[in-house]
């Protein structure tokens, strides 16, 4: 035998990036038509990224899939279709107003939250395009009930989570036998923190919409939490309308995503807001994680990303 | 640049009820891990259910069925980071109806974190645990003695489950358990060393984790594996195969023989190591070129000295996990690192005893029992012995009606001293 060369350090962020790709051509290679969901946040981003290394040098072999509540960021938007472009993917974009035009979810009203609504139209036009498999980058640090879930998620027909009979995942094998009208969602990340998350995002350069870096902007306090004051989100009574400097924690509905005060203009200053912040990171951005103890929970067994 | 902060998996094993939740929440508190908001909802959660100021155990049982009955049903996992360390926690259940759950979390895991009652010893369910925690290949544990307050520290308690744990690991082949006497409820023992068990000279839970060998999962004695995954068109015309290396490291210029078609050939390039590096170590993610156009696929794999066999019959040690008895003759779905194949139950020696580790002659294996099988499979497959090599060595067996998972697999029959 030859002299082998030595091999290179391998750090932890080569160890969880190694462990999404193989989780990712696992599905691709075990599941006819999987997709890939893509929200314009910062784990979306670290997937796409991924799924880019995964397959290089060719093209993603699954679409991209956005479900639009219509709250938007227009900074999301923008970034969004310049990453479809940029990672030469077809982009899908599944509207929650089409499934209120539809009559398939109640109108919730102009400033009504959405963010629950994503779970038809997600599940609708999973059966539409028969995909049976949804890549998301949800991680287990994020929520009590996320740190309960298989890299490989089963969905039933009815496309709810059954948190009392997961399969059982052994060792690092995946398997992702589904019958027809079942999928599986697929995560990635599972085993990533957010500082793991915002520390490969400045390793790969991964590129973010603007609003995650300190901007300033009109703001509503609203619950503790610090609501964009604009299209979605009007003060209510005693409520004023502020102008601090921001950014955003996670991307989600518009209008229930709240932004944090910063000043942190780069990578490396948000890296160290995060190892001093006492607020998670839902904790600190996400009204509808408020409404119950287990509100996640209850959105994921029906359904929710 | 800072040497690389080590990560340890570990996962708690031991039964219902003696204190797995309650440790971790308490770890994860008294180090600060918990987020101020997240330790609110724990407060409020436990306030709701009369539970006391803070049900430590709701730090991980985060479900609402879980919370109703006071038990753990499925693996939570956890992030720890320390100044020394970074840690990856499969918080596990320990009823018995859940022992699937605790073999997924103990799996992956480096080490494994018992946690029994001092003051009620060994109980059979914390025996199963140890034996499958030892079948999966977990050497390194460390044993807390939970409940020593109710115990008034006495040290007689935590002399008996001691030499029990000993006697217990020496048979099961684990390295030196050590036995920490711990209240997790108090946290006397768990982050900060106790003031009231004055006998106890040894580390605290979080020192011993500290000290831990790190990354003996990857651990092995084969050689180098690369199970293709996906084959890479590259542009241009050639091909690269994809897939994660296990084993040992995989360079450029090493002899590898692909599997199972027999056809030896050289590694000429591998992508994807960092800093384009051309050696890579396993658990790394890469693609590799050869020098001739091989008619390789998923499933297949490339492998160095000292090889795996190539057989159609595996001799294993299965934990099960379906409902039915597995019984002789049964067809069930095989998948085996990047391969999956129809295969049939060839026959069945037995059943491990959990009390006396020998094995029982029967002809059907129960729920949650382990068993010592044969399998015939359809296409040909590529293994090391469990022993050997874990990745290599382990497959799941899937129920073909519904998909489930119904058997974690292990190549080569156990034998306890």
């Amino acid at each position: 035998m030859t002299t082998s060369p030595s091999p290179t350090a391998v750090d932890h962020l080569d160890l969880l990036e190694s462990h999404a790709i193989f989780i990712m051509r696992e599905v691709a290679a075990e599941c006819e038509r999987p997709v890939l969901l893509f929200s314009g946040g910062k784990d979306s981003a670290v997937l796409l990224h991924l799924a880019s290394k995964a397959f290089w040098p060719q093209r993603l072999p699954f679409p991209v899939m956005h479900v639009d509540t219509g709250h938007n960021f227009a900074e999301v938007l923008e970034y969004r279709d310049e990453m479809a472009t940029h990672y030469g993917v077809q982009l899908i974009v599944a509207k929650v107003q089409d499934s209120i035009d539809r009559g398939r979810v109640a109108d919730p009203g102009p400033l009504g939250m959405r963010n629950r609504l994503q779970t038809v139209t997600l599940l609708d036009a999973i059966n539409e395009h028969n995909f049976d498999a949804a890549f998301g980058g949800a991680r287990r640090d994020e929520d009590k009930a996320r740190a309960k879930e298989r890299v490989l998620s089963f969905r039933d027909a009815f496309g709810q989570w059954d948190p009392r009979h997961q399969r059982p995942e052994l060792w690092q094998i995946y398997q992702g036998k589904v019958n027809p009208g079942e999928h599986l969602r697929a995560f990635p990340l599972s085993d990533w923190t957010e500082l793991d998350v915002w520390q490969y995002i400045e390793r790969e350069n991964v590129p973010l919409p603007s609003i995650y870096f300190a901007h300033r902007r009109p703001v509503i306090k609203r619950d503790g939490m610090w609501l964009a004051a604009g299209e979605f989100v009007h003060p209510q009574h005693g409520e004023i309308i502020e102008r601090h400097m921001v950014r955003y924690r996670t991307v989600g509905d518009a209008s229930c995503t709240g932004a944090v005060l910063s000043s942190a203009a780069s990578i490396s200053d948000i890296i160290h807001e995060i190892t001093i912040t006492n607020v998670s990171e839902r904790g600190a951005t996400r009204a509808d994680d408020k409404f119950s103890e287990t509100a996640m929970e209850d959105r994921k067994r029906e359904g929710y990303f | 640049m800072d040497a690389p902060i080590e990560l340890l998996r570990l996962a708690t094993i031991g039964s219902v009820d003696d204190g797995k939740s309650t440790l971790i929440g308490r770890l994860l508190v008294d180090t600060r891990q918990l987020f101020d908001d997240q330790l609110d909802a724990v407060a409020a959660a436990s306030a709701k259910r009369g539970v006391g100021d803070l049900d430590l155990s709701f730090v991980t049982d985060g479900l609402r069925a879980e919370r109703e009955q006071g038990i753990t049903i499925d693996v939570a996992y956890r992030y720890a980071t320390t100044p020394k360390r970074k840690f990856v926690i499969a918080d596990c259940p320990g009823h018995v109806q859940y022992t699937r759950n605790m073999a997924t979390g103990a799996s992956t895991a480096d080490l494994a974190l018992v946690v029994l009652d001092a003051t009620a010893g060994l109980k059979e369910q914390t025996r199963r645990h140890l034996c499958i925690a030892a079948l999966l290949g977990v050497r390194n544990v460390i044993v807390a003695a939970n409940k020593m307050d109710l115990a008034d520290w006495e040290r007689a308690p935590y002399d008996r489950v001691n030499d029990e744990v000993r006697e217990l690991g020496k048979r099961l082949g684990f390295v030196d358990p050590l036995v920490i006497p711990v209240s997790a409820l108090n946290g006397d023992n768990v982050v900060e060393p106790s003031a009231i068990a004055n006998w106890y000279e040894g580390p605290s839970v979080l020192e011993a984790l500290e000290g831990a060998a790190a990354g003996s999962w990857s651990s092995s004695n084969s050689g180098a594996r690369l199970p293709i995954q996906w084959v890479l068109r590259q542009s241009g015309g050639g091909r690269t195969y994809a897939g994660m290396v296990n084993g040992a490291n995989l360079s450029v210029g090493d002899e590898v023989t692909l599997l199972p078609q027999g056809i030896t050939t050289s590694v000429k390039a591998i992508n994807g190591v960092p800093g384009n590096g051309h050696s890579a170590a396993p658990g790394l993610s890469v693609d590799v070129d050869l020098p001739v156009d091989t008619d390789a696929g998923r499933g297949d794999m490339l492998a160095t000295e000292p090889f795996p066999s190539v057989t159609r019959e595996l001799a294993a040690t299965v934990c099960w996990f379906g409902e039915e008895p597995l019984i002789p003759g049964q067809r069930l779905r095989l998948k085996h690192t990047t391969r999956s194949t129809p295969a049939r139950i060839k026959g069945i020696d037995g059943v491990l005893d959990i009390e006396s580790l020998t094995v029982t002659t029967t002809h059907e294996v129960d729920f949650n029992e382990i068993g010592l099988v044969h399998i015939e499979t359809s296409d040909p497959l590529t293994v090391d012995d469990y022993r050997d090599n874990r990745v290599t060595g382990s497959f799941v067996l899937i129920d073909e009606r519904n998909n489930a998972t119904v058997a974690a697999g292990m190549v080569g029959h156990v034998e306890f001293l």
